[in-house]
């Protein structure tokens, strides 16, 4: 199903020393481009989130010239704004003890030992540049009365390291970072295209140097030269059908590029949120997160016994199963997301879920209520409270939110080394679309930090470098590798127009959740994965010849987009589920029935696992070629994760 | 539930639009607003129709990309709610519903319900940002801000650019999307420096894109899904007449 490189072609470029002085002995022996050569230099930017909004920002401000895409109608609208609970830094305010050496190591931690050490020692290094430069662009955290920060502890962390603004926080640092993007378009540093699809990648002499791209307006197929291009595009949740993304995140960026030579690397890591609002009927078009902060307060349980078809307010105190709290006696409902949302599983496995469908949890405040009080209650979760009772048509003051996993983060994406470049020169991955610094799991509050990280304070420097040190002829939209690719782009949306059959791209791409959320979510094994192969092999066969999408090419048209990122996500499935295959152990966000304690807990193959899966596009249906980076952990005890 | 829809259609911007009737059956109460229609264009799909394109992305209210003037209101007539949180618990079986775009000369129909609002990210461009470049920044700390002030330039900063205040306008002003981000800067210290000028030119470009003036209406609040107060549309008066005359 898949081969083995034989020998891997990665180079992690994680320079030597000491963990602590890497990143600045690298950014020393990086080369600098001159100020006045900056303007020579002309950079794309795919992706308008926290990761691309800051990386264009910064880079014009050096001096570069920017050319900016997004899919929405504002770079404003990019997904990173739903983030709600926070942004972790270690700036340690509260003196309760906290340091970059603790980030550093909660995160490796977190990501069951499966991230690499140096890129996540750097990004707890400049996770406190992040929150300085969010205040001085006037965005308003939460403050103490003093006029000082606050800050929260969040999604299992012992320590209080959480920024935040309200349940608002990634749309108040996405629209500072936009905020900076603006006012470079303003002084003309950058170029703003919006509602432009990326639909590859184009290569001169083996190097990124440009995109073409659909306008979403008029069907126009665009191509774009440029020194490097930055891919900021987020993850691939959205192949599941279900999840917390916005309808539109998709993986067809990373996907062409992957297409092209870049390795995707860990597919299988993905999270599923634990507190999630249950799945109403198969109208069903996206789910809700609600923030995981409110596991500080919220208690979960569900009945002791199998099918309590009981109102929660009429079981009895000794016959309700606060089960994380039981098996997890230190850390309690603030276990990892991954712990959550396994047990959550479990539990209804066993036939003790609650709700019509049997497939949810309880999430119970009427402890923190009575402790607290109704309004210091509405002062904490008031907009999660309402959220939950619009769409749930329930009050969750008086009865327990109902909640259930969904999928909501991808910690794998496009491999990249410690320069956040891919294995294909002048090509940088950024943010959720990288797969380097979360391991098998992330840890709550830390996709911000990661994608900030990575655009103000990272690629700055090591983009830089690729430009000082690497010749690149000039080379224009006209060159024939940009021909070449744009009728490749055009044929490609004329097949999907012509095929006109009879089930429409939602029937298929709700038929590839099916299979991944069943065989490929939250427990997996050998013979469901390959079950899950088959399946998709079938239903991406069956979509070339009996797909219907509506509308006309030269305008806007929502289904051919549609169409094309779902024919991308089939292909993507596929591979993660190989991925998933190929990974004879449990870590983190991915579990192996085959592989658990007695406990039920995942278990790890350091041994033999101890590495970054990074593939090799072999051709469409043919069996993709896996290179290995090994993970070599000097700065952190490997151990079996426990949060008892 | 069973619904009658009269929907805006509309093939670009250089076409005139009309009205189109739809019937619409087996419509779940759970159903958000934007499911009821992604349901619709299935049925459209199917038949070989053009579906009906209307912007939409997070679909929780959050990213300002879902409009819709749903029977005369924008975002429809739940309070504090875009159009992507509405349900259709809010319909009866029967109902009739007509769905426009959100109307307004500087927001043109591009196909549809969808409108283009660029003119948005042109008014924050002119100046709807504190100037500071990446690395210089002090300690985060070192900036104190009284816990009121910064809880007032939330309540304003949470606007996500929708525009349905402009949609709601009997002028289509687009004067609360404007004093909401004059209102955040102006409420914090990090704003002082620019505070003049960013007031200007704000509100220069806004009259530049064609929106309307502000005549104290109210419409605006209503509609708005993130409850942000007029207010700071006074305070925005304010701090346009203190830069013109100082």
């Amino acid at each position: 199903m898949w081969v083995s490189a034989a020998k891997s072609k990665l180079d992690s470029k994680v320079p030597g020393g000491a963990i602590a002085e890497k990143w600045d002995q690298h950014r020393f022996e990086s080369k600098l481009v001159n100020p006045a050569n900056k303007r020579k230099f002309t950079v794309i930017v795919v992706g308008t989130g926290l990761a691309g909004a800051s990386a264009a920002a910064s880079l014009a401000e050096l001096g570069y010239n920017v050319l900016s895409f997004c899919i929405q109608d504002s770079p404003r609208r990019a997904h990173s704004i739903a983030a709600q609970g926070g942004i972790n830094a270690a700036k340690n305010y509260p003196n309760d003890g906290d340091s970059i050496q603790r980030l550093f190591y909660d995160t490796v931690k977190g990501g069951d030992f499966r991230a690499r050490e140096a890129n996540v020692y750097r990004l707890a290094q400049v996770s406190v540049n992040i929150i300085d430069q969010c205040v001085a662009q006037g965005v308003p955290f939460a403050r103490e009365y003093g006029g000082l920060l606050d800050n929260r502890s969040f999604g299992g962390a012992q320590v209080s390291r959480t920024f935040y603004c309200r349940g608002q926080t990634g749309q108040q640092l996405l629209l500072g970072a936009y905020s900076a993007l603006m006012r470079q378009v303003h002084l003309g540093q950058v170029k703003l295209f919006a509602r432009r699809e990326m639909l590859d990648v184009v290569l001169v002499d083996g190097k990124a140097r440009g995109i073409v791209c659909r306008n979403l307006i008029n069907g126009e197929i665009e191509s774009h030269a440029a020194h490097a291009v930055l891919l900021c595009t987020g993850g691939y949740g959205n192949a599941y059908y279900l999840s917390t993304n916005a309808v539109n995140s998709n993986v067809t960026a990373a996907w062409r590029c992957h297409k092209k030579g870049a390795f995707f690397a860990n597919p299988c890591y993905t999270q599923i949120h634990p507190t999630c609002i249950p799945v109403s009927g198969s109208h069903q078009s996206k789910l809700t997160l609600m923030s995981e902060s409110l596991r500080n307060d919220g208690r979960v349980w569900v009945p002791k016994n199998k099918g309590d078809k009981r109102p929660p307010s009429h079981i009895p105190e000794d016959e309700r199963d606060y089960y994380l709290e039981r098996r997890y006696p230190s850390f309690g409902n603030l276990v990892p997301r991954d712990v959550a949302s396994r047990n959550a599983k479990t539990v209804c496995d066993e036939g003790r879920g609650v709700g019509e469908t049997g497939l949810s949890v309880y999430l119970d405040f009427a402890n923190a209520v009575q402790r607290l009080g109704q309004p210091a209650i509405a002062e904490k979760y008031g907009n999660l409270f309402e959220m939950y009772q619009r769409i749930t048509d329930q009050n969750p003051y008086v009865e327990p939110m109902r909640i259930y996993p969904a999928i909501h983060y991808t910690m794998g994406g496009l491999w990249v080394d410690y320069n956040l470049m891919s294995n294909i020169p002048g090509l940088h991955v950024l943010g959720e679309a990288n797969f380097s610094d979360h391991g098998a799991n992330r840890l709550g509050a830390s996709a911000l930090m990661q994608g900030l990280a990575d655009g103000y304070f990272v690629i700055p420097y090591t983009l830089g470098h690729y430009l000082a040190s690497t010749p690149l002829p000039a080379v224009n939209s006209d060159h024939e590798a940009f021909k070449a690719s744009a009728n490749a782009v055009r044929e490609h949306l004329k097949k999907l127009l012509t095929v006109r059959g009879q089930k429409t791209v939602k029937e298929y791409h709700r038929a590839l959740g099916a299979i991944l959320w069943n065989d490929v979510g939250m427990a997996r094994h050998k013979a469901g994965l390959e079950k899950a192969v088959e399946s998709l092999r079938k239903l991406r066969a069956d979509f070339w010849e009996n797909v219907k999408v509506g509308g006309e090419a030269n305008l806007l048209n929502k289904n051919l987009e549609y169409a094309g990122r779902v024919a991308d996500y089939l292909e993507l499935g596929e591979l993660l589920t190989i991925d998933a295959l190929h990974r004879e152990e449990s870590c983190g966000g991915h579990f192996r029935e085959e592989h658990q304690t007695p406990e039920g807990e995942a278990k790890r193959n350091d041994e033999q696992f101890a590495y970054a899966a990074a593939w090799e596009f072999g051709g469409t249906g043919k069996a993709p070629v896996l290179h290995k980076e090994k993970l070599t952990f000097e700065n952190v005890h490997l151990a079996q994760r426990s949060y008892k | 539930m069973k619904l009658n829809l009269k929907i805006w259609r509309q093939k670009s911007t250089a076409h005139t639009g009309a009205f189109v009737e739809y019937t619409l059956s087996h419509v779940s109460p759970d159903m958000s607003f934007l499911e009821m229609l992604d349901t619709l264009n299935e049925d459209l799909i199917k038949k070989g129709d053009d579906p009906i394109e209307f912007d939409n992305d997070c679909r929780e209210g959050i990213c300002g990309m879902c409009s819709l003037v749903i029977n005369g209101v924008a975002h429809g007539s739940e309070r504090n709610t875009a159009t992507c949180q509405l349900h259709m618990r809010k319909f009866k079986d029967g109902d009739s519903i007509t769905i426009e775009p959100f109307r307004a000369r500087a927001f043109p129909v591009i196909k549809d319900l969808t409108v283009d609002r660029s003119a948005f990210d042109r008014i924050i461009q002119a100046g709807g940002y504190v100037s500071v470049n990446t690395g210089g920044a002090q300690d985060a700390n070192c900036l104190p801000v009284p816990k009121d002030d910064a809880e007032k330039a939330m309540d304003a900063a949470a606007c996500i650019g929708c525009g349905a205040c402009v949609a709601a306008c009997p002028n289509a002003s687009s004067a609360l999307f404007v004093a909401a981000k004059i209102s955040h800067l102006a409420l914090l210290p990090q704003g002082q420096v620019e505070r003049r000028g960013r007031a200007l030119a704000m509100v220069a470009q806004m009259d530049a894109e064609g929106f309307g003036n502000c005549s104290n209406i109210g419409e605006c609040e209503a509609v708005c899904p993130k409850g942000i107060s007029i207010e700071n549309i006074a305070r925005m008066k304010r701090e346009y007449l203190k830069a013109a005359l100082t």
